[in-house]
This record gives C-alpha cells, sequence and structure tokens, in this order.
C-alpha cells in the first residue's frame, strides 16, 4: 500500500470513529428527547382522544367552546405583557451595551437573579408588595395618600407576567444589539442620519431577530401563565393556563384538560410559525 | 471650482486618549479640489485626524474650519463630508442599491431622482446589474466599489477615505487606485486619502503630508516630499535613503564619510552638523582609484531592472542601486555628483535611519519602521 492510500485509509476509519463517537454522545439526548419530550406529548393526545374509560371520543373537542373566552382572554394577555415587556426591555438592553464591560456585567446578573429564584416565592414576594395592606399601600398610607387596590387586577397579572418574563426578553436583545458594529452607526451619521434615523434604518432592522425570539420567548409561556394570574389576579382574571390546571387536577375532567392544552399547543405553533416566516422572508426588515 | 481656496482648515488641533497625546497642535490647510494623503505609520493619527474633520471626534484643542465656518461641535450627519471607512461599513441588512441610496433616502430625495442617481453611482464604479445582491455575498473589490458609491452619490464637496485599499490584493489595489484618481479628477471634488504605503501616496496625490507621532512632518508635493525631505524620517520613509552624519565647513560644501563633496545647499553655519540624504539610485559605481569614496561589496541582489548592492564604506553600510554587476567582496570607488547630495538639519529622528547595516529584507523596513521609533 502507498502511503496516500494508507493516510486515506487511516483517514476514513477515524471518520467512522468520530461518526461512532458522536452517536454515542448524542444517545442520552435522544433516549432524554423521546422519553420527555415526544412520549408525554403523545400521552397528552391520547388523553384528549379518549374519555375517562379510555374509549375513543371527539367529545372533549366539542366541549371547548366553552373555553372559548379564556383562550381569548389569554393570548389578549399575553400580547399585552408581551408589548409591554418589549418595550421596556429594548432601551434597557440598548443602554446596557453602551455601558462598561463590567457594568454590562453587573446589569445583567441583576437581570437574570429572578430568574434563578423560584417561580411560587417570587409571586409570593409581589403580593406582598400589592397587596390590600401590603408594603406599598402601607408606604402610601403613611404618607398620607388613600390605599390603591392593585392585587386582583388584570394589571397585576400583567405586571407579574413581564416582571417574570423580563429577562427572556432582553437576553436574546443584549445578544443582537451588543454585536452591531460601531461602524455602522458612524457611517449612517455619516450618510446624513441624526438619532432617530439611525434607530430606524440601521439598529432596529439590525436587532430584529433579536425582537423575534424575545417575543417568542416571552409570547409562548405568557400565553400558558398560570398560578401568576390566579395568584395576582384573583378572580378578575381567568387565563386558559388555570383552566387546564383545574381540569386536569379532577380526574373526572383530565381528558378535557389534555385536549385543551393540545388545542393551545396547535395554536401556539402556529403563532410562532407566522413569526418565523416573518423575520425570514423579509430579512429582519419590518414593523 | 476656485482650486486656490481653502475648503478645511485644521488650526493646532490637539487630541488625547487616556492621556496620550495623539494628535499634537497639528495644523494643516487643504484647497478645494485636491488630492491629499496623509501618510504614515500606524498608529501616528492618520485615522484621528479623519475622524476629525468628519466630526466622529472632538478636538480637546484648536479648531475646525470648514470653509470659513468653524465646524467644531457640528455633529458628523450636519457635515458635508462622506466617509469611506478602513473596513467599508456596508450595511449589511441592505442591498447594493439600498445601500448605495441611503444618503438621498435620508435626504427625501424623490424616489425617481434615487432610481437615477443610484444607476449612475453604480455605472461610474462598474457595479451595473448587481442592484440587488446582498453585500455579504460580493468580493472586497465589489465591497470597495460599493463604499466609494454609496459615499459619492450625496456629492460631498469633501471625500474622506481612510486606507480604503489596505485590504485588497496587489493587482486590485493598483486597479482601484487608478480609478479613485479618475473619479476624483471627474467629480472634482476633494479627496482626503490615508495610507501608510508611500508609493501609493507618490503616485495618487497632489499634496502628501506626511505625519509621525502626532506631527505632520512634512507637507509638499510627491516630487518635493522625495527630493526634499526635511529630516531622517522623511528621507527614509518615503523611498530608501543613505542618511549619513556630515558638517557643512563652507557653503557649498559637506563633509561626510571622511570626504567634502561639492553640493547646492548654502546658508547653514560654519561647521554645523547636519544630515546628508543620498538615495541610492544617485550613486555611481566607478573604478576605486576615481571613487571620491572606496568600498566593498557585502551583498548583492538582482532585482530585474537594476542591482541592489550593500557597500561597507569605513564601517557605515549604503545601499547603492546600479545597472552594472558588482561581484561581493569586490572593492568599488563611489561617485556622488552634487545636486545627488540633500542636506537637512539635525532633529529629533537624526542617527536613527539610513544605515543599511541591518538589512536583510526591502519588506522589512517599512513594518519596522515604528517599533525602531518608540525603542529609542
Ligand atoms: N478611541 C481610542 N481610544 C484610545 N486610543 C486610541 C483611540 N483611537 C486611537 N487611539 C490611539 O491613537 C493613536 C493614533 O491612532 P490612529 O489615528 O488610529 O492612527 P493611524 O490611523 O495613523 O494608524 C494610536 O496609538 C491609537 O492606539
Ligand atoms: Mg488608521
Amino acid at each position: 500500500m502507498t502511503d496516500a492510500k494508507m493516510r486515506g485509509v487511516r483517514e476514513r476509519k477515524s471518520r467512522t470513529r468520530k461518526k461512532g463517537v458522536s452517536l454515542l454522545l448524542n444517545f442520552p439526548y435522544l433516549i432524554w428527547l423521546s422519553l420527555f419530550v415526544i412520549v408525554p406529548m403523545f400521552i397528552v393526545a391520547a388523553y384528549a382522544f379518549t374519555d375517562a374509560s379510555g374509549a375513543f371520543t371527539l367529545d372533549n373537542f366539542r366541549k371547548l367552546s366553552v373555553y372559548r373566552e379564556n383562550i381569548f382572554d389569554s393570548f389578549v394577555y399575553a400580547l399585552i405583557a408581551t408589548a409591554v415587556t418589549l418595550i421596556l426591555a429594548y432601551p434597557f438592553a440598548y443602554f446596557m451595551t453602551k455601558r462598561s464591560a463590567a457594568a454590562q456585567r453587573v446589569m445583567m446578573m441583576l437581570v437574570m437573579l429572578p430568574m434563578w429564584m423560584n417561580l411560587l416565592i417570587l409571586t409570593y414576594s409581589i403580593m406582598n408588595i400589592i397587596e390590600t395592606n401590603g408594603i406599598v399601600n402601607n408606604l402610601l398610607v403613611a404618607m398620607g395618600m388613600e390605599k390603591v387596590q392593585m392585587i386582583n387586577t388584570p394589571g397585576a397579572v400583567v405586571f407579574g407576567m413581564v416582571y417574570n418574563y423580563f429577562p427572556y426578553m432582553v437576553l436574546p436583545l443584549y445578544s443582537v444589539l451588543s454585536k452591531i458594529d460601531p461602524a455602522l452607526l458612524e457611517a449612517a451619521a455619516d450618510l446624513g442620519s441624526g438619532g432617530p434615523s439611525r434607530f430606524r434604518r440601521v439598529i432596529l432592522p439590525l436587532s430584529m431577530p433579536g425582537i423575534i425570539s424575545g417575543i417568542t420567548m416571552v409570547f409562548v409561556p405568557s400565553v400558558s401563565t398560570f398560578y401568576i394570574s390566579q395568584k395576582l389576579g384573583g378572580t378578575s382574571v381567568n387565563m386558559i393556563g388555570d383552566v387546564i390546571e383545574s381540569l386536569v387536577n379532577r380526574v373526572s375532567t383530565r381528558n378535557l384538560g389534555a385536549m385543551l392544552s393540545l388545542v393551545l399547543m396547535v395554536v401556539i405553533l402556529i403563532c410562532i410559525m407566522i413569526m418565523n416566516r416573518f423575520s425570514d422572508e423579509e430579512g429582519g426588515i419590518m414593523l | 471650482m476656485n482650486q486656490n481656496q481653502k475648503l478645511i482648515e485644521l488650526h493646532d488641533v490637539s487630541v488625547s486618549f487616556d492621556d496620550q497625546k495623539v494628535l499634537d497642535a497639528l495644523s494643516l490647510s487643504i484647497r478645494d479640489g485636491e488630492f491629499v494623503t496623509l501618510l504614515g505609520p500606524s498608529g501616528c493619527g492618520k485615522t484621528t485626524t479623519l475622524r476629525i474633520i468628519a466630526g466622529f471626534i472632538e478636538p480637546d484643542e484648536g479648531d475646525v474650519f470648514f470653509g470659513s465656518e468653524r465646524i467644531n461641535g457640528v455633529p458628523p450627519h450636519k457635515r458635508q463630508v462622506n466617509t469611506i471607512f478602513q473596513r467599508y461599513a456596508l450595511f449589511p441588512h441592505y442591498n447594493v442599491f439600498d445601500n448605495v441610496a441611503y444618503g438621498l433616502r435620508v435626504k427625501n430625495v424623490p424616489k425617481a431622482e434615487i432610481h437615477e442617481r443610484v444607476h449612475e453611482m453604480l455605472r461610474l464604479v462598474n457595479l451595473e446589474g448587481l442592484e440587488h445582491r446582498k453585500i455579504t455575498k460580493l468580493s472586497g473589490g465589489q465591497q470597495q466599489r460599493v463604499a466609494v458609491a454609496r459615499a459619492v452619490i450625496n456629492r460631498p464637496k469633501v471625500l474622506l477615505l481612510d486606507e480604503p485599499l489596505a485590504a485588497l490584493d496587489l493587482k486590485l489595489r493598483k486597479d482601484m487606485q487608478r480609478e479613485l484618481k479618475n473619479i476624483q479628477k471627474q467629480l472634482g471634488i476633494t479627496f482626503i486619502f490615508v495610507t501608510h504605503d508611500q508609493e501609493e501616496a507618490l503616485s495618487m496625490s497632489d499634496t502628501v503630508v506626511v505625519m509621525d507621532g502626532g506631527r505632520i512632518q512634512q507637507v509638499g508635493t510627491p516630487t518635493d516630499i522625495y527630493n526634499e525631505p526635511v529630516n531622517a524620517f522623511v528621507a527614509d520613509f518615503i523611498g530608501e535613503s543613505n542618511i549619513l552624519d556630515g558638517v557643512m565647513p563652507a557653503d557649498y560644501k559637506a563633509t561626510f564619510a571622511g570626504h567634502t563633496f561639492d553640493c547646492l545647499d548654502a546658508g547653514f553655519t560654519l561647521g554645523e552638523a547636519v544630515d546628508v540624504v543620498i538615495r541610492p539610485e544617485d550613486v555611481d559605481i566607478v573604478a576605486p582609484e576615481q571613487g571620491m569614496l572606496t568600498g566593498v561589496v557585502t551583498s548583492v541582489t538582482f532585482l530585474g531592472v537594476h542591482y541592489e548592492i550593500i557597500v561597507d564604506i569605513r564601517g557605515f553600510k549604503w545601499m547603492i542601486q546600479t545597472t552594472d554587476y558588482c561581484g561581493e567582496g569586490e572593492t568599488v570607488g563611489l561617485s556622488i555628483e552634487p545636486d545627488a547630495i540633500h542636506i537637512m538639519k539635525k532633529s529629533e529622528y537624526s542617527g536613527r535611519y539610513g544605515d543599511y547595516s541591518t538589512f536583510s529584507d526591502e519588506m522589512e523596513e517599512i513594518n519596522q519602521i515604528p517599533e525602531e521609533a518608540e525603542d529609542d
């Protein structure tokens, strides 16, 4: 065998070995994926199309119309929460990129801090702050002002959602904004763009991928929010997530709950697909 | 256009970054329609000077004038200059057409006119048919042309070009040099061009501004700069030079390398120490007994048109370009005409340059100047 041939054989061998290694390394993930993502989805689907005795039925689908209003409300709340989060997070992320590297690290930590804490604890502390006899109202009274009803209002639910999902909006925005080459902004200024024009023509279109992914990451969990809405909204808000929770918790309505979450999942999937279509086609230029 | 009217003036402009003085009381005036080149080693403050004119940096001290108007504090988007950035800075989210149209859109120029002017520009830079191409799908040379079109379409009074050709390969660079020069002539715009490549500077410019250490060393036409360098730095940076210590024993006489030569310079104090510049192509090789100086050839390099030989004369290595072959180790005579001798006043740069004793590779020379300057 010539040298070149030998090398060829060795390379081929090492390539097959690499393939084998990568398969071996990926194996746990494949197991994990099928066991905890795909199988549960089939279980949900199976529940959705059966009754309590396990027989096939489309009854659950027919009963859905009762919850039309809850689904609609959930989307409205999710839209509002996503919009508010975007409006707050965008300038925040932008100004973050203008600070020193050290300041950016500190700000990033502060943003992520709530992500490391338990949702229940966070929600309880928000309750403490905005309760009828909570910290804010006590302060107002101490300053000689009237108490304000904050808890158990739709506003409180939006606040809770914005508070909870804010980091998921900031992170993708920060990541695209910090990658914009400052030379592009200088070029824009050089070509006659003042501040607002630079934002509209350069910064905004270049940050579109971050906006899309931020919206997705906030909107999706917002639609299926539960608990936050229960604790902060009381009876004023009835989100689809809470409905599903109460349905699933009772054996007699578990199948209906499964159908409801299946439908929710499909609707969200459609939303994401529409969103991605936008960002692909327009190359990030829209709004 | 009035060729003699001053268009841009810098008066004693100083800039510091982190306590490091980057521009030191720099004064410069540029005439309308001129092709001016800022030439100097990397880090000498060329980009900073351009950015002051463009408005991206405000000088700590000094004034900037545009026409008769002081423009300190005027933001970049309100200045009538356009820049071609070092790495082009094209907008990745726009195609070729939209990049070029940018400046006109900002000014709300009517659509039909934008269309017409963009196409006219793309014709000028030979990019017709590529208007819908994505920026990322263009070659370096094409990106360069888009950058030119995007700037020139705004009909600026002044175009600032920051090492626009540095990223291109040699062949393309030569072509672009010619094209840029043509565009400048055709449109009659003032070009302020930055480069660290002396050949580029000499071949393209009406005026060359040689900079080092945040200061202007010399301003002049390419011929002036080459033939009459003011100090050892300029002599060494522009072309090849032998720079020797000398004294002026009388007007029109110069003593160096142990011999007194006739020269064309006068007006120095008697016995004043000076730097003497002799270009390698101005030395004649003669028989040893006819030479004003004699020395031993220590190296010979054939460069096609001529030989480049190094001759050791009393320990100082001269570089000489000659078409006659000399063998290594051969003793030769050197003859120098009076008009080949250029006398310069002593400066802070004296003694740093102009000896070829460490010379091994001609590419090395340009790259090493900044380091050598810092060592001293
Ligand atoms: N924004 C800045 N902050 C700190 N130092 C800078 C900055 N810009 C330039 N400098 C320094 O100023 C000097 C001159 O820079 P520059 O004008 O870019 O030189 P050139 O373009 O001639 O290579 C360099 O030493 C560089 O390190
Ligand atoms: Mg530079």
